[in-house]
């Protein structure tokens, strides 16, 4: 591409899309190990909570988004199990970015009067399902191939993201502690979140000398493998204040690519987020110190650095120290991945869903022991593929209207 | 102008399989491209052409994979940029994971494997 990266178009439609829409019902369902669960019967418990706490019945549903790692034509199995008729459908898959990239394209099709009330949701039963996560990767390589990288037995995603961190450790001296910091943080916040999957005790050390997977990435670099489902609500904002739940508004949202193997990726210490998240803080108005809290997709420990960097919150190449002083954990500066994020909450596959959903949590004051005080903004980043595809939502309480 | 009966993927590895390795450059905009395709990323211009690169090229990024003993230990994959400014997945032969380094220069070679060739490289003072 001749200019990298190259900002996203922000035009007065585009603009008024700030608060027009919000967020009115979260629903979350069987995290962790849910043996006995289909993926469309996860969806579907996810889903009935979501509309149910938006005070609206499945028969008010219609329009659609929704994505799955197995199904490439997944709508339409979701459509029929749950009695839609949806006048707005959106299956774009990106990965885990997909269900914070669907809002976009829900939004103008809820502003146009395409529709009224959009489920978003996901299912996933990656930990007990009958093909494990080892049988699909066989499987995508039939189905979808990639002849100049899968020949050297790279092991996806996790080889990626370590090349990925040697060569942000190579240039701006980043190193395992400080990613090691990322973990513990995750774990600190879970600790406080009885949702979380994994909760126990976890220090720098227990990182460090845990077993290597790809260096220099360890096995608690690396996210959960668990089941999980989870499905939100979005309408316009007017029917969205008339419903029970105080709305989260979204401000500002935008999805961005450049690329899908690591081996394309221009540089590998910038991801899209550095487009993604310009484009949603241009649309919300508003500027990285005007963010409380940050649900970043930390697939593995790099996720959360570079994420940190491109989306404005720190300079390039200052998130590991940033990281080591605590900034991200309980009590520090800026509160990320509140409910202990893909490393030690949940990690169905996908999961950028949880990100917004914990990001609507903190937003109307419901993260218990995890609550992180006065929040009126909070910013959820979406991560799909091998740190390719970025999607930025940036969602703010009544006060930000 | 005829087109080619084979889409660029497939006369490329009859190119490595022949043992050539070959790139592409853009008469468009000047610049090469990899991994091979019938439109310039840069640029947008029509099939740049298969050249042969001059192989010389250094390791942007690496990472050293567990694997048990068993199944013959652990292994790296690095990610190499060549001197024509394109990078590209491989590995480095001869040497231990741990001494594939970023900075280490490397020169390419077609690895054939009944009679299927692949890209991968020597540490270049060793070729």
């Amino acid at each position: 591409m001749s200019v990298y990266p190259r900002p996203l178009p922000m035009t007065p439609q585009m603009k008024s899309l700030r608060g027009a829409t919000a967020i009115s019902g979260i629903g979350l369902f069987g995290n962790g190990e849910t043996p006995g669960y289909t993926e469309v019967e996860m969806l579907a418990e996810a889903a009935k909570r979501a509309v149910a706490d938006a005070g609206l019945t499945m028969q008010d549903i219609d329009g659609l988004c929704t994505a799955s790692v197995l199904s490439t034509m997944w709508p339409m199995p979701v459509i029929e199990y749950l009695g839609l008729n949806p006048r707005f459908i959106d299956g774009t898959m990106l990965g885990g970015s997909s269900f914070i990239a669907h809002l976009l394209p829900a939004m103008l099709a809820l502003q146009a009067g395409q529709c009224d009330n959009v489920l978003v949701c996901y299912g996933s039963t990656q930990r007990s399902g009958t093909m494990n996560r080892a049988a699909v990767a066989a499987a995508r390589r039939q189905m979808d191939p990639q002849p100049y990288e899968m020949p050297y037995d790279p092991v996806f995603p996790v080889a990626a993201y370590a090349l990925a961190t040697s060569a942000h450790m190579a240039r701006y001296g980043t190193t395992r502690r400080q990613l090691a910091q990322v973990a513990v943080s995750a774990r600190d916040w879970a600790r406080k979140n009885p949702d979380a999957f994994e909760r126990g005790p976890l220090s720098v050390d227990d990182v460090l000398k845990a077993r290597m997977v790809a260096s220099p990435l360890t096995v608690r670099d690396c996210c959960l493998v668990t089941d999980g489902a989870g499905a939100f609500v979005l309408q316009r904002a007017d029917l969205a204040r008339a419903g029970p739940r105080k709305p989260a508004y979204v401000l500002g949202t935008a999805t961005a690519c450049f690329h899908r193997q690591i081996s394309s990726m221009p540089d590998l210490t910038i991801t899209a987020a550095s487009q993604s998240g310009a484009g949603a803080f241009a649309m919300a108005g508003l500027a990285p110190r005007d963010v409380q809290v940050a649900e970043l997709y930390d697939a593995f420990t790099i996720n959360t650095l570079l994420f940190l960097e491109d989306l404005g919150f720190v300079a390039k190449g200052e998130s590991g120290a940033f990281v080591e002083s605590g900034a991200i954990g309980p009590g520090g500066s800026l509160p990320v991945n509140t409910n202990g994020g893909g490393l030690s909450c949940t990690h169905p596959g996908m999961y950028g869903i949880f990100a917004l959903i914990e990001a609507v949590q903190q937003l109307r004051g419901e993260g218990g022991e995890r609550q992180v005080p006065g929040v009126h903004v909070a910013l959820a980043h979406g991560n799909g593929g091998t740190l390719s595809s970025q999607a930025t939502a940036i969602l703010g309480s009544a006060d930000t209207l | 102008m005829t087109s080619p009966t084979q889409g660029i993927q497939a006369r490329h590895q009859q190119a490595l399989d022949q043992g050539r390795f070959l790139i592409q450059h853009c008469a468009a905009c000047g610049r090469h491209v990899y991994f091979p395709r019938a439109v310039c990323p840069h640029c947008g211009a029509g099939e740049p052409a298969l050249v042969p690169p001059a192989g010389t090229g250094t390791v942007a990024a690496v990472t050293t994979i567990g694997r048990k003993p068993d199944q013959g230990g652990n292994y790296h994959v690095c990610l190499v940029d060549l001197d024509e400014g394109v990078r590209l997945l491989s590995r480095v032969e001869g040497l231990a994971p741990e001494a594939v380094t970023i900075g280490l220069r490397v020169r390419a070679r077609v690895q054939l494997t009944d009679g299927k060739g692949l890209v991968v490289f020597d540490p270049e003072q060793a070729a």
